[in-house]
């Protein structure tokens, strides 16, 4: 693996978009609702080229110039491309066939002397603007190349983010800029939801804008939107530097402060979200921070205040190729290496950077491999990785790491208690959320495997269940430690194994017989009878035909294993079969014919199968006591004591015969 | 009228034939006398009498040897537990005094005397002595015949001084350890809370967990554990609780509220605070991988015990007792409330016991149980008359001598107590059931009702 210990755990897409740099005859956009850049030559003349992150909404075409583009947005699906030129009006250009077509249309805001701050496609055929006087909603049919009001929202504005996602548009108002209105577009509709202010720690006199519109970021996080808010503390002793407050609306209803995360820096800040976790870059150290609200920090009930999860790191270093420049003259260098935390930098939600310099747009990665180095507290470390996406092999790999027997390992069972509960904490929700959505499925479909995961779980976390301990942790840890049979490590085989059980049995989950399989070869391996017999003693095993078969085998090494086989297979109660043989082979004949009366099977069992093993004991009168209650039988069955043919007792009626001459000679 | 005299012990002697062959020189076969006071020439004498009754039945029966002598006054009982050495108890023959045709007459009572039991006594003698401090061949290799003299004296002279003779019964033949029931999950708890003590102090070697005098957990081969548990439960945890009930140093509050626990070292320093670390008995274990020599550190917190026991080349310090008392301390402590609601459950939801009292023991992991003692100390607090705890042991020292497989022996005494003896699988059950006008088919039903609520989950054949 290329990273070392040292390596970096934020990187820059390998695939980059390129566009034509900003210069004095190109200007560019971007639309964070399509991902889209907008490279503008000469206000359209000489082309317009839009790169997206597919083919399909990448795309080039000519317009004329009527002036400097203030912004231009294509509809989601491609069809309609709104441009903005003038502070009152929008102007769209159908795309309906995919080619453009030559007629432009044009709609206005309602109030006269408005300004629009922006315009934003909510929908395929809708579209907000948003004035410093309110918000508009208009349909947009492009078929009729007209558009159509459809709700307005008044008051007077400032600024306003919008997060395409979940289609909500933040408003400021104020003079402090700090009275928040959030608002959610939806189906042709604009729901106003409850304001809330931001408190601003040091109003300036005279008042003036405090909250600006670069410190908001609108996110989805662990499937809540959030309103994330840089608020710079002003500086001197004893300032706590930068703070990040995240406003958590809880089923898209208020707005409630819930997580505040301490930067302890200061300078300029920008915000990416990554997987759920909160990237902040800080320009001056050109270092990033990584914090996640899910794990725990000090709390006064309401809020939580956090510490990063991993401190100041750089993002990997990029190296940009450029395809070679065809000169006769001098070659180009084919190879840029792209200044990070450039200033031309401008980062867009959730996970975009572009260099409007350079003309490159990455999206911004989370590698998690270097990761298991940075973090040193194992417990924590495997709770973050649970929550990222696609962590399954690297959780399973730390799991793998700290299992290992190794002499350090040995010492540290009080973490894998600790971490075991963690893993089992998340795998006992599962089960239940699984077992909730399958009310009414009949008990036999119920699996406990994590594969049957509902699309649309609210939670969709990684779950190590004992079948992922078993086949990559367990199961290879123990062949390993059959090779190096040495030290503590047979032991702490036992231990690990009987640590997970208990923390499964803690979280009431029904335990795997691979598991206890697992558990009674490695107390076997080590010639831990006596444990095992307790752990049998305290029914920690549960209780199987294969499980028995075992303790049987194990009786000429541990002569107690039989008596505790004979006692799993009364317990089973469907193996009387089993439990006859076994005495039969240790010549218990009548226990075993007292046996087959008191579970009342006397009329099935085979007549041939007793006297054979009677007359294996060399014993004449339990062979003739055996012989005699057969006779009975015959008797109360058939109404004679002769055996039938089928029976094939033939040699046994001659032996019968023969024991009793002798005997009464 | 006549005092009557009861079982006593007479005296007990420990010689090897091999010293002391020279005319003259029989002093030196004995290793240990008792009473010590006796004179010389008696000690030799005995000692002479043992040796040629040991010879003489040996020329009949080489592969069995002698074990017990019986007399009309005495009972003595020959034990051989390494080559060559001998262990004789010889126990006066109690009496009473009966009138018979106006004249007292005084009547030996052999019968009270069962050489199963006695044999038992005598065997636990050696296997006691062998704990606290090695076979007698081990102490010859390591030091001289001194040593081992004085070793005996000092240890057996405490040990017969308490030793009760006339309360010793069929529990004393089986010699079975107590266990606690308890369900997977508080068992997982104190298994893992085990495995936490012997992961973070790899010094610890084995351990072993009890909740009042009940094992719940043992690290110990069986034949270890059975004479630790014995050790345990007749000697150190009485005087433990004695001196906890008297106010001794309980409970240590530390400085925060939530670190209050109630652990403390039963063996071990006292104060933790001071640098002595007191007196901690050394054991020599028998099972496992040969024989060892280990520290017996022993902590408390509440009903709870754990044994730890370190390898004797480990020297202890106090940094070690203190980093296991901040270990030990609130786990144990937890874990001990965990356990006593559990068992509060637990014992609450025992159905009525019917009239029948049982004793159980299964050979193969000492494990024994008794509802016809009602405690564990063992100073003849039982719900049966002593004659009919008498045949229990009869029916063992039956069971024992035929070694049949299975089998049941069922006896009627004159004042109407039944006792029913079954074997099964290496399992023993004698059930005492007091019963006025009973049939045996009664009886039987009666005894197969109290199998079928105790031995649910096991194999036993009936």
């Amino acid at each position: 693996m290329d990273e070392g210990p040292d390596g970096y755990y934020l990187e820059l897409s390998s695939s980059v978009v390129k566009f034509d740099s900003v210069s004095k005859v190109t200007n560019v956009f971007f639309d964070d609702t399509n991902k889209q850049v907008f490279a503008v030559r000469s206000g359209g003349v000489m082309g317009v080229v839009v790169k997206g992150p597919s083919p399909a909404t990448s795309t080039d075409f000519c317009m004329e110039d009527k002036g400097p583009v203030v912004s231009i947005k294509f509809s989601p699906d491609q069809k309609v491309l709104a441009i903005q030129r003038s502070k009152s009006s929008v102007e769209f250009i159908n795309f309906l066939s995919g080619e453009m077509d030559a007629v432009e249309y044009s709609q206005s805001c309602k109030g006269k002397n408005h300004v629009i701050l922006g315009f934003l496609w909510t929908n395929n055929r809708e579209i907000l603007f948003v004035t410093d006087h309110g918000a508009e909603l208009f349909q947009v049919i492009p078929e009729k190349k007209s558009l159509k009001a459809q709700k307005t929202f008044s008051l007077a504005i400032n600024w306003f983010v919008y997060c395409p996602q979940t289609c909500l548009v933040l408003l400021s108002a104020g003079t402090l800029g700090n009275q928040m209105y959030p608002l959610h577009v939806k189906q042709g509709n604009i729901n106003k939801l409850s304001r809330f202010d931001v408190d601003i720690p040091v109003v300036p006199k005279p008042p003036k804008l405090c909250l600006l519109e670069r410190d908001i970021t609108l996110a989805v996080l662990y499937g809540e939107a959030s309103i994330i808010i840089l608020r710079h503390n002003p500086r001197g002793t004893g300032s706590p530097g930068a703070e990040v407050m995240v406003y958590t609306l809880v089923k898209m209803m208020t707005a409630k402060k819930t997580h505040v995360l301490r930067l302890d820096l200061s300078g300029r800040f920008a915000i990416n979200v990554v997987d759920n976790l909160i990237i902040v870059h800080h320009q001056a150290s050109k270092k990033s921070l990584m914090f996640d609200i899910a794990m725990r920090g000090e709390t006064d009930g309401m809020v939580t205040y956090h510490q990063p999860v991993v401190g100041l790191q750089p993002i990997k270093p990029f190296t940009l190729s450029l395809p070679p420049v065809p000169s006769p003259v001098h070659t180009e260098p084919t190879h840029i290496n792209c200044e990070l935390y450039s200033p031309n930098w401008v980062v867009f939600q959730p996970n975009i950077i572009i260099d409007a310099k350079l003309g490159c747009l990455w999206t911004i990665e989370l590698n998690l491999q270097p990761l298991l180095t940075m973090i040193h507290d194992k417990c924590l470390l495997v709770d973050f990785l649970m929550k990222r996406t696609d962590s399954k092999p690297v959780v399973i790999q730390v799991l793998q790491e700290i299992l290992e027997p190794t002499a350090q390992n040995c010492s540290h069972l009080v973490v894998v208690a600790e971490l075991f509960d963690h893993l089992n904490e998340v795998y006992c929700s599962f089960l239940q959320s699984e077992m909730q959505s399958h009310i009414g499925t009949p008990a036999s479909s119920l699996s406990v495997s994590p594969s049957k995961l509902p699309p649309l779980s609210p939670k969709p976390w990684i779950v190590i269940d004992q079948s992922d301990m078993y086949t990559n942790v367990f199961s290879k840890f123990v062949e390993r430690s059959r090779e190096c049979e040495e030290g503590n490590s047979g032991k702490f085989v036992v231990w690990v194994l009987l640590e997970y059980i208990r923390s499964l049995t803690d979280f009431h989950i029904p335990v795997q017989h691979y598991l206890y399989e697992l558990l009674i070869n490695s107390l076997v391996q080590h010639q831990a009878y006596y444990q095992l017999h307790q752990l049998l003693q305290y029914h920690v095993v549960s209780d199987s035909k294969p499980l028995a078969c075992l303790l049987l085998s194990l009786e000429s090494l541990y002569p107690a294993a039989h008596q505790l086989a004979l006692d799993m297979l009364k317990r089973l109660s469907t193996a009387n079969e089993e439990i006859i043989e076994v005495l039969l082979s240790k010549q218990q004949i009548l226990p075993a014919l007292r046996f087959v009366n008191s579970v009342g099977s006397v009329d099935q069992v085979s007549a041939r199968k007793f006297l054979d093993a009677a007359k294996a004991t060399d014993d004449p009168n339990v062979f003739i006591g055996v012989f005699k209650f057969f006779e009975q039988r015959n008797l109360r069955l058939k109404g004679t004591t002769a055996f039938a043919k089928g029976e094939h007792c033939d040699i046994y009626v001659k032996h019968y015969t023969t024991l009793s001459s002798e005997k009464s000679e | 009228m006549a005092h009557d005299s009861i079982l006593s012990l007479k005296y007990f002697y420990i010689f090897n034939s091999n010293y002391g062959q020279k005319e003259g020189e029989e002093a030196q076969k004995i290793l240990y006398f008792y009473p010590p006071q006796t004179d010389l020439d008696t000690q030799i004498k005995n000692v002479g009498l043992t040796e040629a009754i040991i010879k003489f039945t040996d020329t009949f029966n080489s592969y069995q040897k002698c074990e017990s002598l019986h007399t009309l006054k005495t009972r003595q009982l020959y034990f051989q537990p390494e080559e060559g050495f001998w262990m004789v108890q010889v126990l006066t023959v109690p009496t009473v005094t009966k009138v018979k045709e106006g004249v007292d007459h005084l009547e030996y009572q052999s019968d009270e005397i069962q050489d199963n039991i006695y044999w038992s006594v005598l065997e636990q003698v050696y296997r006691s002595f062998s704990l606290f401090n090695g076979t007698f061949s081990k102490i010859l290799e390591e030091s001289d015949l001194t040593k081992l003299r004085y070793k005996l004296a000092s240890y057996l002279s405490k040990y017969l001084a308490k030793i009760r003779l006339q309360h010793a019964d069929i529990l004393d033949v089986f010699h079975g350890i107590q266990f606690l029931p308890l369900d997977k999950k508080t068992f997982l708890h104190v298994q893992t809370l085990v495995n936490l003590l012997e992961c973070s102090f790899p010094r610890v070697q084995h351990t072993a967990f009890l909740y009042n005098d009940q094992l719940v957990w043992s690290g110990l081969e069986p034949d270890d554990m059975q004479v630790l548990y014995r050790y345990l439960v007749s000697s150190l945890l009485p005087a433990q609780m004695e001196c906890e009930l008297q106010g001794g140093p309980m409970p240590r509050q530390s400085t925060s509220f939530s670190a209050l626990h109630y652990g403390r070292f039963a063996s071990g320093p006292t104060n933790l605070q001071n640098t002595d670390i007191g007196k901690i008995p050394k054991v020599h274990l028998r099972g496992g991988a040969g024989s060892a020599v280990c520290h017996l550190v022993i902590y408390r917190a509440l009903s709870a015990t754990i044994c730890m026991l370190i390898d004797e080349a480990v020297s202890l310090e106090i940094e070690f007792f203190q980093r296991l008392d901040v270990f030990l301390g609130q786990r144990l402590t937890k874990l001990a409330s965990e356990i006593a609601e559990q068992c509060s459950h637990s014992s609450s939801t025992v159905p009525v016991e019917s009239g029948a009292k049982f004793v159980y023991y299964n050979q193969l992991n000492r494990a024994q149980k008794s509802t016809v003692h009602l405690d564990n100390r063992r100073n003849g607090n039982i719900s049966v008359p002593p004659d009919v705890l008498k045949i229990l042991a009869d029916l063992n020292a039956d069971f024992m001598d035929r070694k049949p497989s299975t089998g049941e022996t069922i006896v009627k005494t004159m004042n109407d107590y039944w006792v029913v003896g079954k074997l099964s699988n290496l399992r023993e059950f004698y059930v005492v059931i007091h019963q006025k006008n009973a049939n045996l088919i009664e009886i039987n039903e009666e005894v197969k009702k109290l199998c079928d609520s105790q031995f649910k989950s096991i194999f036993f054949n009936e």
